[in-house]
């Protein structure tokens, strides 16, 4: 027992080694103190992309198609609705044929290929939804597998590690209860670290194979049901209970169960129920004024009957408004809206509502971190700055000694730097003593056994330290450690018992592509905010590198909270990125929040997504992903509306050619016969939904373009070609309808 | 501003109910029928102008100043006092103003001075301006008046009045109603070709200022021009649409068809056969037509003036006529009609702006989403409730249009009062309930709708059904299309204003006008294409023009 806390301890220590920043300091030297033997497992899924459509998840939306004609179900979709009562009056009417109550002026087998593409087109639409849903399905089926119920160790409630452990089923746990995980078991339900450290093989939600470190304190100590401890062990508190964890809502967000409707849905559903509406009106009234003119012309040319034309058929009407009201979206909005969560997931991003992911799109202002953002994780030696009669050389080689035992990753790179630079192996003597950084004294160094002793460490330390050892302080060092500071780069100055040699140079390494990222993000309309605990010097030239807009220096949770509160009180949608629970109340406060699965419990519950790959820049994708989802939304309206300018072309003169026939004029597309243009345009009508599948899925690529440049191009493609294409498509139709012989 | 009009509404009763024991009134005009004061005071209160009677025959001096001016200033006050409250609403005031203070400001400021300036310019024009009612004089030609039962020659009666002043607000403040039955067709109402232009002017004076004011005062200046072009492109098409077909095309009505045509048209009784319908030839008339059409012209202004006229006095919901539009040949009455379906062509008094705010709001909400942003108007979010609220206000135009046709196309009510059966039959009462639900009170005529007064012998049929239809349908379009914008305007306004970025549309480009154009014809489109196909389309088209 005691063994194991002296373990732990060690760890703690290897933990915080650098100053400024203690979680990346956990990553980096724990994971390299844990290094598990054991190597990580075989990953037990990934969320790769699906095929777009599979034949099990089809035939699944198939049946599904069948089940949603039920009316209170297609009732949640007024324009469908609208559809599929066309569709019942139309067999009653051919039923009354049938059995000869009514006369009607067409063959009764026009009305059932009528009535026919009626319910097709109801069933493409649901097909369309449920096909959408199946997707997400298949998804949560395979996050499923990874919850399973397992065995969970309960210790007592005073949380000592004894003999009172017990064994309990996981789904047994409540809130509260703590759990030991060693290694080799699955961590039983969410919960948060509270003692150890261990890597954890997180690949059942991340799909990444590379494990992680979870430890106690520290931003990085949530942990997720149905993950595996690969080394060490970990007590963890349970923070939620049985069917109610992560993986659980993440399971019942992706089914659809709690998919609510964004604001932005709703609104297009008013719209579109408005367009329905519209298009009842002006259908409604064409019946008596087609019963006007064949009065007429029955007057006129002296007729015994009303010359009769379509335009006093109720089943030719009823296919008029189905012609007319936007089918096309209507059909194709909630599977729009479903599909824009699923790319999030593909994304391995678990957006908490569809609102979020549809807000990403509005966002003004992007916070980003500094620290594994921007920068590769750690500062990275560049230089080494002599003083005085030493060389570039010396420095380089007593900063090495000093950090030979250095695990820190700023440690490590100084002897990286100097075994490249004189591509020599340090030697350091087995009895020399090493003496590790404290928060003290804010250096590190080495005790030769010649008596030397080199330290390395923030400038005023070691100046310190000369000064007490009755040393001199040269005074070109304070101008040599400033110009450094003045770069965006962090001095470390060295000294070799009384003497200062240099000067070592640590830079930010920013993360290759990083600028291209940021003016990606420009064109998209977007500021980026780069969020840093440095001085504002330092952070300005590492901005300035970066190529971001503007920075936040020496940032403490209370400045990031005003930051975004000032953003927003100008009128502009911020998202933000965090990890810690001091990130908590600014990710509570932004408008998108996206925290990484990595962190802790705090920030991951303030957020309204999580991000499973703990990838800082996934907030581009989000973006990306909200922006598509409204431009689909947009350009499927677009080229549902613009699709009735042709359908009036091919139905209005069929309507009255019966009576009227020299409106054939506006014929223009020269369609074989009143009910062959109907028909056509019913056929086109139903057929642009499947056809329009794959893009409601698969979205309308987003292109970085700004407003303008972008609103022309969609109008042109979607709005133009919605104005186009249906003349080309319906006069096919007719075409091919009439050399099959289908039609009189 | 509900109150208001409550009070205009019953003042409005009273004047012409009252009629026949009011002062100015020499002749004895005695009272019109009830529903055509219903009708009447509806259609003058909301700046429609629709006139189920005729002014010189019908109304006292009395009724014309206290009925027909006072209502023609405050009408039109009324409409630009809303636009300002809309506007003030979207620029997020604190208050949307006092109604009162803006009617006061516009009657003050903008329609007296102008106003007198008109009337001055008509009165040296040779307008009449004066509280006499009526001469009676003997003609030039006594054998044309005919004579009396006792063998007297007849004198030609006349009719005079305040006649300046009626009309100089009647132009300018797009209301329409005119002093005589002829409206500006009549000598003394616009007597020369320069008064026809002054009258032209007036009209689209404040209709064209307002959109410019709108950009103003949300200091949105570019956005309004492009508003402005938008709407100027649509405005030059109606009136070159309907000067091309009336000037520059002859009279199908005159031309008639040389042979007889015929049509295959499917076989009711047998289904899939053919069958034959054949139309007999019809002779043409020996007119001249190398001027256009002459029918129904005033020939002081010619082909083109008449034409013009009418396209911009439906654009700017004036609803004044200097030609009679029954008789403009069919497709080229399309034009006028298109203008009061769109309703936002310049538009009327306020009007007009506001239907074009909702076309913008429409357009943004579906268009805008395209880039990829929830749509926003002056940064502004279009949300579930805005965009209901767009909605229903779009929505009451069509339906107080086409049901009504609808309604009276199949029943005795429309078909005793059609002077020409068929199409254009058809586009008499389409054009009736156009005028009605636009707010804009020009006439096709042709309808055999004016009832007169209340113990008329011979009233028009089907006058009743027709009064109180039109009445009603003037009530509805005029108060929902008010109220909704304005809770919508102040819903927006009420909303966090969000920067403009590089992702945000932009409200004031090239870009922006097309896709308002765009959305102006294809909702114009979707909703009358079908009836403009069975009206006027089939009335110019069909082989026996104005219904054989």
């Amino acid at each position: 027992m005691k063994k194991v806390a002296k373990t732990e301890l060690n760890l703690r220590e290897a933990l915080s080694p650098s100053d400024d920043d203690m979680s990346i300091g956990v990553s980096g030297s724990a994971e390299a103190a844990l290094k598990s033997p054991m190597g990580p497992q075989t990953p037990l899924r990934r969320f790769k992309p699906q095929r777009l459509i599979e034949k099990k998840t089809a035939l699944a939306a198939l049946k599904q198609a069948f089940v949603m004609l039920r009316p209170d179900i297609q009732w949640k979709n007024p324009v469908m609705f609208v559809v599929e009562v066309g569709a019942i009056l139309t067999l009653l009417y051919i039923v009354r044929q049938a059995l000869g109550v009514v006369d009607s002026q067409t063959p009764i087998t026009y009305f059932i290929a009528l009535d026919a593409w009626l319910f097709l087109t109801v069933l493409f639409a649901n097909f369309a939804t449920a096909l959408a849903e199946a997707r997400g399905k298949a998804q949560a089926d395979s996050l499923r597998r990874a919850r399973q119920d397992t065995p969970a160790y309960r210790l007592s409630p005073d949380g000592s590690i004894d003999e009172n452990i017990e064994e309990v089923s996981s789904t047994d746990l409540k809130p509260g209860d703590m759990v030991l995980v060693k290694a080799g078991q699955m961590i039983p339900a969410d919960g948060e670290v509270i003692r150890g450290i261990a890597s954890v093989d997180e690949s059942a939600i991340t799909g990444e194979s590379a494990p992680v470190i979870r430890g106690a304190g520290g931003d990085r100590s949530g942990v997720t049901g149905g993950t595996v401890v690969l080394s060490d062990w970990i007590v963890v508190r349970v923070t939620s209970g049985s069917g109610d964890s992560f993986l659980d809502r993440m399971i019942a967000l992706v089914e659809g169960a709690i998919r609510q409707r964004s604001p932005n849905e709703i609104a297009l559903t008013l719209v579109l129920s408005a367009f329905t509406l519209v298009f009842l009106i002006v259908v409604i009234p064409l019946w008596p004024m087609a019963w006007n003119a064949e009065q007429y012309m029955m007057g006129y040319l002296g007729l015994k009957e009303p010359l009769r034309s379509l335009g006093t058929d109720i089943p030719t009407l009823i296919a008029l408004v189905v012609c007319l009201i936007p089918t096309t979206i209507g059909a194709l909005l909630a599977a729009i809206g479903i599909a824009g969560m699923d790319r999030a997931l593909q994304a391995n991003i678990i957006a908490k509502s569809g609102k979020a992911v549809e807000l990403a799109g509005d966002i003004d202002v992007v916070l980003l971190d500094k620290t594994g953002t921007i920068t590769i994780g750690n500062r990275n030696a560049t230089t080494f700055l002599p003083i005085g009669k030493y060389l570039p050389g010396d420095v380089g080689h007593l900063a090495a000694l000093a950090s030979a035992a250095d695990e820190t990753p700023e440690g490590k790179s100084i002897v990286k730097l100097f075994v490249k630079q004189n591509v020599t192996p340090i030697s350091v003597p087995d009895s020399a003593n090493f003496v590790p950084f404290t928060a003290q004294t804010r250096m590190s160094g080495v005790d030769l056994p010649d008596g030397r002793r080199i330290r390395k460490g923030a400038a005023d330390a070691v100046i310190k330290f000369v000064e007490e050892s009755h040393g001199q302080v040269p005074g070109q060092l304070s101008l040599l450690v400033d110009s450094v500071a003045s770069e965006g780069a962090t001095p470390l100055v060295v000294a070799d018992g009384t003497e200062i040699v240099g000067v070592v140079v640590l830079e930010d390494i920013l993360k290759p592509h990083m600028s291209e990222r940021f003016d990606r993000l420009r064109k998209m309309g977007l500021r980026t905010v780069m969020i840093t605990g440095d001085n504002p010097l330092t952070a300005a030239t590492i901005a300035k590198r970066a190529g971001v807009d503007a920075f936040l220096a020496q940032a403490t949770p209370e400045t990031k909270l005003a930051y975004i509160r000032k953003e927003q009180a100008g009128g502009k949608l911020v998202a933000m990125m965090g990890d810690g629970t001091n990130d908590a109340p600014a990710l509570a406060q932004a408008d998108v929040a996206l925290a990484m699965n990595a962190g802790t419990q705090a920030a991951k519950e303030a957020a309204n997504m999580v991000d499973l790959d703990s990838d800082p820049t996934k907030l581009i994708e989000v973006v990306e992903i909200g922006k598509q989802l409204l431009i689909t939304r947009g350009s499927l309206t677009t080229f549902s509306i613009a699709n009735d300018v042709a359908k009036y072309f091919a139905i209005i003169p069929a309507l009255f050619a019966g009576t009227l026939p020299w409106l054939k004029v506006m014929d223009i597309m020269n369609l074989h016969s009143p009910t062959s243009a109907i028909l056509s345009a019913v056929i086109f009508n139903a057929l642009i939904i499947p056809a329009l599948i794959p893009v409601a899925l698969k979205g309308v690529r987003y292109r970085a373009l700004g407003a303008d440049a972008l609103l022309r191009r969609n109008l042109l493609v979607w709005g133009l070609g919605g104005v186009v294409l249906p003349f080309i498509g319906i006069k096919l139709i007719d075409v091919i309808m009439t050399s099959l012989h289908l039609v009189s | 501003m509900l109150i208001f009009n409550t009070v205009m509404f019953v003042f409005g009763f009273l004047v012409l109910a009252l009629q026949p024991w009011m002062p100015l009134n020499p002749d004895g005009k005695t009272m019109l029928a009830p529903s055509t004061i219903f009708n009447s005071v509806a259609s003058f209160m909301t700046n429609t102008d629709l006139q189920h009677y005729s002014g010189d025959q019908h109304l006292s001096n009395f009724s014309q100043i206290f009925f027909g001016i006072f209502m023609l200033f405050v009408s039109a006050a009324v409409g630009l006092s809303v636009l300002v409250a809309i506007i003030r609403a979207l620029r997020s005031d604190s208050s949307l103003g006092n109604f009162f203070v803006d009617m006061w400001r516009v009657l003050l400021y903008m329609f007296v001075p102008v106003a007198l300036a008109i009337g001055l310019l008509f009165i040296i024009q040779g307008t009449p301006m004066t509280f006499k009612t009526a001469y009676q004089v003997s003609t030039l030609e006594p054998a044309a008046m005919g004579t009396t039962d006792k063998g007297e020659v007849k004198q030609q009666t006349i009719v005079v009045g305040p006649v300046a002043a009626f009309e100089s607000i009647k132009m300018l403040g797009t209301n329409g109603g005119g002093f005589y039955g002829m409206n500006s067709a009549h000598p003394y109402e616009n007597p020369t070709g320069l008064s026809n232009f002054f009258n032209t002017l007036a009209m689209m004076m404040f209709p064209f200022a307002l959109v410019l004011m709108y950009g103003r005062m949300l200091n949105r200046f570019k956005h309004s021009l492009v508003i402005f072009s938008v709407m100027w492109i649509l405005m030059a098409g109606t009136v070159v649409w309907s000067v091309y077909f009336d000037t520059l095309k002859p009279n199908p009505g005159l031309t008639g068809q040389a042979v007889a045509k015929t049509y295959d048209i499917p076989n009711t009784k047998a289904p899939g056969g053919k069958q034959v319908v054949s139309l007999p030839a019809v002779p043409s008339l020996p007119v001249d037509q190398h001027l256009g059409n002459l029918e129904g012209k005033e020939m002081r202004f010619g082909t083109s003036a008449g034409a013009t006229f009418d396209a911009l006095t439906t654009d700017v919901t004036c609803g004044a006529v200097n030609a009679e539009e029954d008789s403009l040949n069919p497709m080229a009455a399309l034009a006028p009609m298109v203008g009061m379906w769109l309703n936002c062509i310049y538009g009327g008094k306020g009007v007009g702006m506001i239907n074009m705010l909702l076309y913008v709001i429409i357009g943004i909400f579906v268009a805008g989403m395209m880039v990829g942003r929830t749509p926003e108007y002056l940064g502004k979010k279009i949300g579930a409730r805005e965009v209901k609220l767009a909605v229903i206000a779009l929505l009451v135009h069509p339906m107080m249009i086409l049901f009504p046709t609808g309604l009276f196309a199949a029943t005795s009510w429309g078909l005793q009062a059609v002077s020409n059966p068929g199409p254009h039959g058809l586009s008499q009462i389409l054009y009736q309930f156009s005028s009605a639900s636009a707010n804009n009170g020009s006439a096709f005529d042709g309808l055999g709708v004016t009832y007169g007064f209340y113990n008329a012998t011979s009233p028009g049929p089907s006058a009743v059904a027709f009064d109180i239809a039109a009445g009603i349908v003037i009530l509805i379009s005029r108060y929902l299309p008010i109220i909704a914008p304005l809770a919508m305007a102040a819903f927006l306004g009420a909303k966090k204003s969000s920067p403009f970025g590089l992702g945000t549309l932009r409200d004031n480009t090239l870009t922006f006008g097309c896709l308002l154009l765009g959305t102006i014809l294809i909702i114009g489109a979707l909703l009358f294409l079908p009836v403009a196909a069975l009206g006027p389309v089939a009335d110019h088209l069909g082989p026996m023009p104005f219904g054989g």
